[in-house]
């Protein structure tokens, strides 16, 4: 019949109906087509009328994109203005990847180290920092060029494509070494600091405050981010500015702190361990804050060598500790002026109530004796005497009739066995002997031997440099705290007035009846001028000094033999000295703590001297109205 | 060379008045549709003069090759067909085995210049079909439509193998217009599409994974807005962000910015309505429905039932390129690779357009010559 191929050969077909047929199916298939279209047009009409609006937002988002731009951070000054933390410019070298020849990086990179000197540090941040960025984004490989090294590179510089020198800011410290303890230092943000901060006002930002006044008042410090809106394309290669917003530059910072007298009591420590503090006790400013051995804090800001790095933490003498906030000593005879002017609030003693001193001190009904500094001891003495000549026996008595809750509970009112709330982070709370200490720390009863040793500064007592320091500030202010604190003023912007910090309101006075201040204070004025532990410190002083030794022992005597101070070994004690100054009308209060020496009056006396003598070039200028000689 | 080429073409357009060969609505239609093509791509390109350019000497070859078609009485194409045909399988059969191409094996090398044999079946196939309805008993009936189901399948199944799913769904479209338009009983249709529906879950089966990715992409693009789901995403926003009078010619940002993918090719239609908006669009569409339309015209003016389904079929498969593109851009499809007729680039697509259109104006111009 039919074959495939081929014309059918009953082809009886009727070609009008077939075409009628077909001007059906025709017109059949063009409204199928045309509803389809409409489908199609209604879609367009559905996404770009009702949906206009999201959409366009979003191919704004797709188009634009910000870039933050990152503020300058503030300057840090003391006092008289003198520049602590600046910003300095300098020159790094930066690689732009896609335009290095033949975008061979590492041929490039072997190349440029004969040119300049790369550490390895160097490369592994560039490439670790290359993973995160675009191509055409420029990446910074060395920091800190030397002009040197700039001239070598700017002769060689047509055979390096896509790298150059590009200026930019740093942090620098001036003063290095001298402050790096108080300022601290900034460093490159890490992943750590990264989950912490606020991701859109640090995202220009590559260093952050680590330590110190730096980290402290990082908030104040680092100013608000600028942007850019640029448009971009697929890869976020920007294509043209659209508006820029300039960033608020970080606010500068006046420290209480005086530059001089930092420097001067570095320079008396002459390199021994330790730590000192001087406060104004009418208003807690600190007007110095030194910690010996110390280190430059400049090394940290663009990344320290991991070699530098390992030797100053494992330095025996610990140079990278903040010995004035975090260290911990043995307070030992310091305590002492406290403890008896705890006595007289406390109602325990009069003035001029006596105790004989006869080299040693029983505990009624035992056997254990403790010992006075003098063999055959000082004989009767009465509170004046007690401190001036810093006679063990008044002490330990007074510390037994306390009884240790009383004890303690007194001398957490100068701030013993706590923060002191400084404005730096990572002040220890030392250890104020107590009951509820002893219990949580090693869940034992306080025994009366540890509460009579506790009387003279020993046994579990430690203090910081700081506490110290505002101990016998709010001794010298007759019984009035106020909050050490470092920063005095707060400045937006060079040219504008430094806005002073506002203080804390006055706490109110520690003691109950405010005479008896005066005989403590005669005391402490007797260690200086009364042929005391420390007599002939005030020597040309026009000012009266009142101070008070302490000479703690380092090392717990395993023996029972009792050794005279003069023939002990210059290792075996901690010594420290508190004063202030005038000793009426307190204007400065100076603490200084020795990891080693032979006495309080021997090595750590002369040091506070030292930086009375400084404080008093310029006290006129701190006190308005000047002083009375 | 260029005078010369002008120099032509004025001559091609005087005889064009003066005789009716071509059909010049249809003509008129095509050129505007170039034209609006060629500066779109100006555009999309970002101002890629050399582009432009080649497009229009594609434009300019596929013209020629046109008019030339429209030379050859249908008559003759009818008796060719067969050989065609048969010509066009082999040289499938010759890329499945030969063929070179990125991704897909689709192209054929020929020395000078590649070529792409499942375009050619575009035409051939509805030729064939149309070849092989016009001797038999129309309506079709079963018989008839198994034979036409192995015509149609067996180029589609090798096109959709390369893997060309766009361009095999094109070709299975104009035979299944010459059938429909051959009068296939609506019943039968009716039971087709309801096995086709049954048989969906089979072609998942045998489905790329590229493709089955495109239509998870397409049933919830937003699932995986960097991957897959991002062209479809960026396509949404370049239209959506048009509006209604569109962002002006140059200053779709989506395209420029190289947010759209393949933005000169397959998805040219988003830059298109990104800067021209809904009325742009609106019109575009119009200008194919009426190129559709005249197709059909020029069909249903046929003197016999060869040239009426051939015509009509590649009139009506002329709209599935703007459907499924259209489709595909504004996410009422998924991404299936068919380009925008004479506007996305690409040479070998507008060629073979061209040709096709080539026939119908072949068809409209032997309809009164053409003997009882």
């Amino acid at each position: 019949m039919k074959t495939f191929f081929g014309k059918s050969s009953l082809q009886i077909k009727d070609a009008h109906s077939e075409a009628a047929r077909f001007r059906l199916r025709a017109i059949a298939g063009f409204l199928l087509i045309a509803a389809l279209l409409t489908t199609l047009g209604a879609r367009f009409a559905w996404l770009q009328i009702n949906r206009h609006q999201e959409f366009s937002a979003r191919s704004d988002q797709n188009r634009i994109s910000v870039r933050r731009v990152a503020p300058t951070r503030g300057l840090i000054f003391d006092r008289n203005g003198v520049l602590l933390a600046d910003n300095t410019a300098a020159f790094r070298l930066e690689v732009v990847p896609e335009q290095v020849k033949e975008r061979d990086l590492k041929h490039m990179l072997d190349e440029l180290a004969g040119v300049i000197a790369l550490s390895d540090d160097d490369i592994e941040h560039f490439n670790a920092l290359r993973r995160s960025k675009h191509a055409f984004e420029s990446i910074p490989l060395r920091f800190k060029l030397s002009e040197d090294e700039i001239a070598r590179f700017s002769i060689e510089r047509w055979r390096f494509p896509g790298v150059d020198v590009v200026p930019y800011l740093t942090r620098s410290y001036p003063r290095g070494e001298e402050f790096a303890h108080l300022i601290g230092y900034v460093g490159r943000i890490d992943e750590a600091d990264a989950e912490k901060l606020d991701a859109a006002r640090y995202a220009g930002t590559t260093h952050i405050g680590k330590t110190g006044i730096e980290r402290s008042y990082e908030d104040v410090l680092h100013g608000e981010p600028g942007y850019v809106l640029e448009e971009v394309n697929v890869d976020k290669r920007p294509l043209q500015e659209i508006k820029r917003v300039p960033p608020t530059p970080g606010k500068n910072l006046y420290l209480s702190v005086d530059a001089r007298m930092q420097r001067a009591a570095i320079d008396a420590f002459e390199g021994r361990a330790g730590a000192a503090v001087a406060l104004d006790p009418r208003n807690g400013e600190v007007l110095a804050m030194v910690c010996v051995p110390s280190f430059d804090p400049n090394l940290f800001v663009n990344g320290i060598g991991k070699v530098d790095y390992s030797t100053l933490l494992n330095a025996p003498d610990r140079p990278l500790l903040n010995r004035a906030i975090a260290g911990g000593y043995t307070p030992g005879s310091t305590v002492k002026p406290y403890v008896a002017l705890g006595g007289l609030e406390l109602g325990l003693r009069r003035p001029s109530d006596t105790v004989l001193s006869t080299g040693e001190f029983f505990i009624p009904g035992q056997a254990r004796g403790y010992r006075d500094d003098k063999r055959g001891g000082h004989g009767r003495v009465d509170l004046v005497q007690a401190i001036s000549q810093s006679v063990n026996t008044y002490f330990y008595s007074l510390a037994l009739d306390m009884g240790i809750d009383r004890f303690s509970g007194w001398m957490s009112k100068f701030g013993f066995g706590k923060p002191t709330g400084i404005d730096l982070i990572g002040e220890s709370s030392g250890v104020l002997p107590s009951r509820e200490w002893k219990r949580g720390r090693m869940n034992q009863a306080f025994y009366p031997g540890e509460t009579v040793i506790a009387g003279i500064g020993q046994g579990y007592w430690v203090i910081t440099p700081i506490q110290l320091a505002q101990a016998v500030s709010i001794l010298a202010a007759r019984g009035v705290r106020h909050k050490p604190h470092l920063v005095r003023a707060i400045q937006d912007g060079l040219n504008a007035p430094a806005t002073p910090v506002a203080l804390p309101a006055p706490e109110p006075n520690i003691m109950r009846n405010i005479d008896n201040w005066t005989p403590v204070q005669q005391g402490m004025i007797a260690v200086v001028n009364g042929g005391g532990t420390a007599s002939g410190l005030g020597k040309d002083f026009p000012y009266v000094i009142a101070g008070k030794t302490g000479t703690a022992e380092r090392f717990s005597r395993t023996d029972e033999e009792w050794t005279s101070i003069s023939t002990a070994p210059i290792e075996r004690h901690e010594v420290l000295f508190e004063a202030f100054a005038p000793a009426d009308d307190a204007r400065v209060a100076v603490i200084v703590a020795l990891e080693a020496g032979r006495s309080g009056a021997h090595d750590a006396a002369p040091i506070v001297r030292k930086v009375l003598d400084t404080w008093l070039k310029d006290d006129d200028v701190r006190t308005a109205g000047g002083p009375s000689p | 060379m260029t005078r010369n080429l002008l120099l032509r073409l004025q001559l091609w357009a005087l005889r064009a008045l003066r005789r009716p060969y071509y059909d010049l609505p249809l003509l008129g239609a095509l050129l505007l549709l170039a034209a609006c093509g060629l500066v779109t791509l100006y555009s999309a390109s970002d101002l890629d003069r050399h582009l432009v350019l080649n497009q229009a000497a594609r434009f300019l070859l596929g013209g020629v090759l046109m008019l030339a078609i429209a030379r050859i009485p249908p008559q003759v194409l009818r008796n060719w067909t067969p050989f065609l045909y048969a010509a066009s399988l082999l040289l499938l059969l010759a890329v499945a085995v030969l063929g070179q191409g990125r991704g897909a094996n689709r192209w054929l090398n020929l020395g000078i210049m590649r070529f792409q044999p499942s375009e050619l079946v575009k035409l051939t196939l509805p030729m064939m079909v149309a070849w092989y309805l016009h001797a038999r008993d129309l309506p079709p009936r079963w018989g008839t439509l198994a034979a036409v189901a192995v015509l149609i399948g067996a180029p589609a199944l090798l096109i959709a193998k390369q893997p060309d799913l766009g361009t095999a769904l094109l070709v299975v479209a104009s035979g299944v217009f010459a059938v429909f338009l051959a009068g296939l009983a609506w019943w039968r249709i009716g039971l087709i599409v309801g096995a086709a529906a049954g048989g969906a879950p089979l072609a998942w089966h045998f489905m790329h994974e590229y493709q089955r990715n495109r239509l998870r992409m397409f049933l919830d693009p937003e699932s995986d807005p960097l991957g897959n789901g991002w062209h479809i995403i960026q396509s949404e926003i370049a239209v959506g962000s048009g509006g209604i009078l569109g962002k002006g010619w140059h200053h779709g940002t989506q395209s420029r910015l190289e947010f759209l993918p393949e933005h000169t090719t397959d998805f040219v239609f988003a830059v298109f309505s990104e800067e021209w908006g809904l009325l742009g669009v609106a019109a575009l569409l119009l200008l194919y429905l009426f190129i559709v339309g005249r197709g059909l015209m020029i069909a249903a003016n046929a003197r016999d039932t060869y040239s009426r389904l051939l015509a009509g079929a590649i009139s009506m498969a002329f709209f599935v390129y703007v459907m499924v593109n259209g489709g595909m851009i504004t996410g009422l499809l998924p991404v299936v690779g068919v380009p925008l007729p004479l506007i996305s680039y690409g040479g070998t697509s507008a060629v073979s357009l061209l040709a096709g259109f080539g026939v119908l104006m072949s068809i409209h111009a032997h309809r009164r010559l053409l003997p009882r």
